[in-house]
């Protein structure tokens, strides 16, 4: 059998890297952190625990920043194409840092704390990308740092507690989680420590993500792990279960050459920040993508679904019946859930309707998939 | 028993040189994760040593298996198409891969022997 082996460099730890080892987790090198990517469970197993019951990541690795000043969300929408001026209180949305080609630099979530928070929590609380952290920060401080203050949060570890019993088993702990809705949060205190708490996640189920302070992170972890439905889940089963759940990766299904109109989520773009809307444009790329959002683009993001067992991974090329290369595959693996190869991909949008086929080159031979509909795995947001 | 193995951590069981057992150690199937599908070599094709004579993939991986003898293939795992699990569940016994008729019995000489392999491993 081959090997894969991996550079060893020095890493940094998240504050539950203790737990994780004594857990037996099988530490990886990903975004400049060792990070658990399985537990003795396994892949598998952490998927579908998550799905049946409750599943607990650490996703410390993830970047925390709180945008303190009256013009905070004035000042954001300079650098996303997103409503976040009339982001009520305890809301949550999904942003996007486009270029100036109109690319994105990275996805994010937007929550806006409540008044009396915003000392601790920012006047917008924003979650970013590991591995685009520090280039998200120079960003924000470069382009909006003069109308507001923008302080990264280090100090601050974040907790993924997702699944149909995530809601009752974080209710035991603060009654008020339970009123939360989809996209959702506020302040809330867990195992005596103060945390800010969204109901959201990134794996298609029901579920929070936890901020607490890195001192008071470890015995969080313990406790919400001591709970009868509650086992640790590592980033491999929460790759899986966001690739069922149709959610882009940020450097594998989008990237600085992809747009939100290719990748399909002009959704998380408001009327309000389009063409003709009121606060239209005033964001890197606002040309091309106003009028890719006119015209529409050449390619679009897909979800695929093979027919036969085999994996199609990332890098896979796909190719029409006669042979001509039509995209290569962004994210792939076999759902665990689903049963079937799972895949995302570009493809021309004349090609991008749901049951065209394409063959995905693999080992020499051309394995039938056709353009399914995403989620591949139905979710369960719970929205009141 | 002699079984023997390889650095690239496949196993073969010759007791029936005209049909020695192949498949992946523990620590391979420990290393790749929860196995998901296999592509198994032909039946009646000879392989050389060090050729690729299928893929294991997990969720999160694929790797290839070479040939760790000479010969030609005379069986192939059926169960382990439709089970591939087989192979973390069971990878020395129910999870074997394939069968192959040594075409040169002295190159098992070049093998590791389970004392060599445990120590090879004891170096990764």
């Amino acid at each position: 059998m081959s090997d894969a082996s991996t550079a060893s460099a020095p890493l940094l730890t998240t504050p539950l890297n203790a737990l994780h080892l004594e857990l037996g987790a099988r530490m990886v090198p990903f975004a400049g952190y060792a990070m658990p990517v399985q537990y003795p469970a396994g892949l598998m197993a952490e998927h579908r625990h998550c799905r049946e019951a409750a599943a607990l990541f650490d996703v410390s690795h993830m970047g925390q920043v709180r945008l303190v000043g009256a013009d905070a969300a004035a000042a954001l929408e300079t650098l996303v194409p997103v409503d976040v001026v009339s982001l009520p209180v305890g809301k949550q949305r999904y942003g996007l840092f486009t270029n100036e080609q109109g690319g994105l630099l990275d996805d994010l979530m937007i929550t806006r704390p409540a008044p009396e928070a915003s000392t601790r929590f920012g006047d917008l609380f924003l979650v970013v990308n590991a591995g685009c952290k520090d280039a998200d920060i120079a960003h924000l401080q470069a382009n909006i740092g003069a109308r507001c203050r923008v302080e990264p949060l280090p100090e601050r570890a974040l907790l993924a507690l997702q699944g149909p019993q995530a809601a009752a088993v974080l209710a035991r702990f603060a009654p008020g989680v339970a009123q939360l809705t989809f996209m959702t949060g506020g302040v809330f205190t867990l195992n005596g420590a103060e945390c800010f708490i969204t109901r959201s996640g990134y794996t298609g189920e029901d579920g929070y993500e936890i901020s607490v302070h890195e001192t008071q992170a470890e015995a969080l972890a313990r406790a919400l792990l001591a709970e009868a439905e509650v086992k640790p889940a590592g980033l491999g089963a929460r790759d899986t279960l966001r690739l069922e759940a149709g959610l882009c990766l940020y450097g594998h299904d989008i990237n600085t050459a992809t747009t939100p109109v290719e990748a399909a989520l002009t959704w998380a773009i408001q009327k309000v920040r389009r063409p003709g809307g009121e606060r239209a444009g005033g964001y890197p790329g606002a040309e091309v993508l106003g009028a890719q959002l006119t015209e529409g683009a050449a390619r679009k993001r897909v979800g695929l679904m093979g027919v036969e067992r085999a994996p199609v991974r990332e890098g896979t090329r796909l190719v029409s019946a006669e042979g001509v290369e039509l995209g290569i595959v962004t994210s792939g693996t076999l759902g665990p859930s689903v049963g079937k190869p799972i895949a995302m991909a570009y493809l021309p949008v004349a090609l991008a309707a749901v049951g065209t086929e394409v063959f995905a080159e693999v080992r020499g031979k051309r394995l039938p998939m056709h353009v399914a509909a995403m989620p591949f795995q139905p979710t369960r947001y719970y929205r009141g | 028993m002699s079984i023997k193995f390889t650095p690239e951590h496949e196993w073969i069981n010759a007791a029936d040189a005209a049909a020695a057992v192949v498949g992946i150690t523990v620590h391979a199937q420990d290393a790749l994760g929860d196995v998901v599908f296999v592509d198994l070599p032909e039946v009646g094709k000879t392989y050389a040593k060090g050729d690729v004579a299928g893929v294991v993939e997990s969720v999160k991986a694929a790797a290839d298996i070479y040939m760790p003898v000479t010969g030609e293939v005379v069986e192939v795992n059926e169960a382990l198409r439709d089970d591939p699990s087989l192979a973390n569940t069971d990878p020395l016994e129910a999870g074997w891969f394939f069968k192959v008729k040594l075409s040169n019995a002295a190159e098992l000489d070049g093998l590791l022997d389970s004392t060599a392999y445990d120590d090879f491993l004891k170096g990764l």
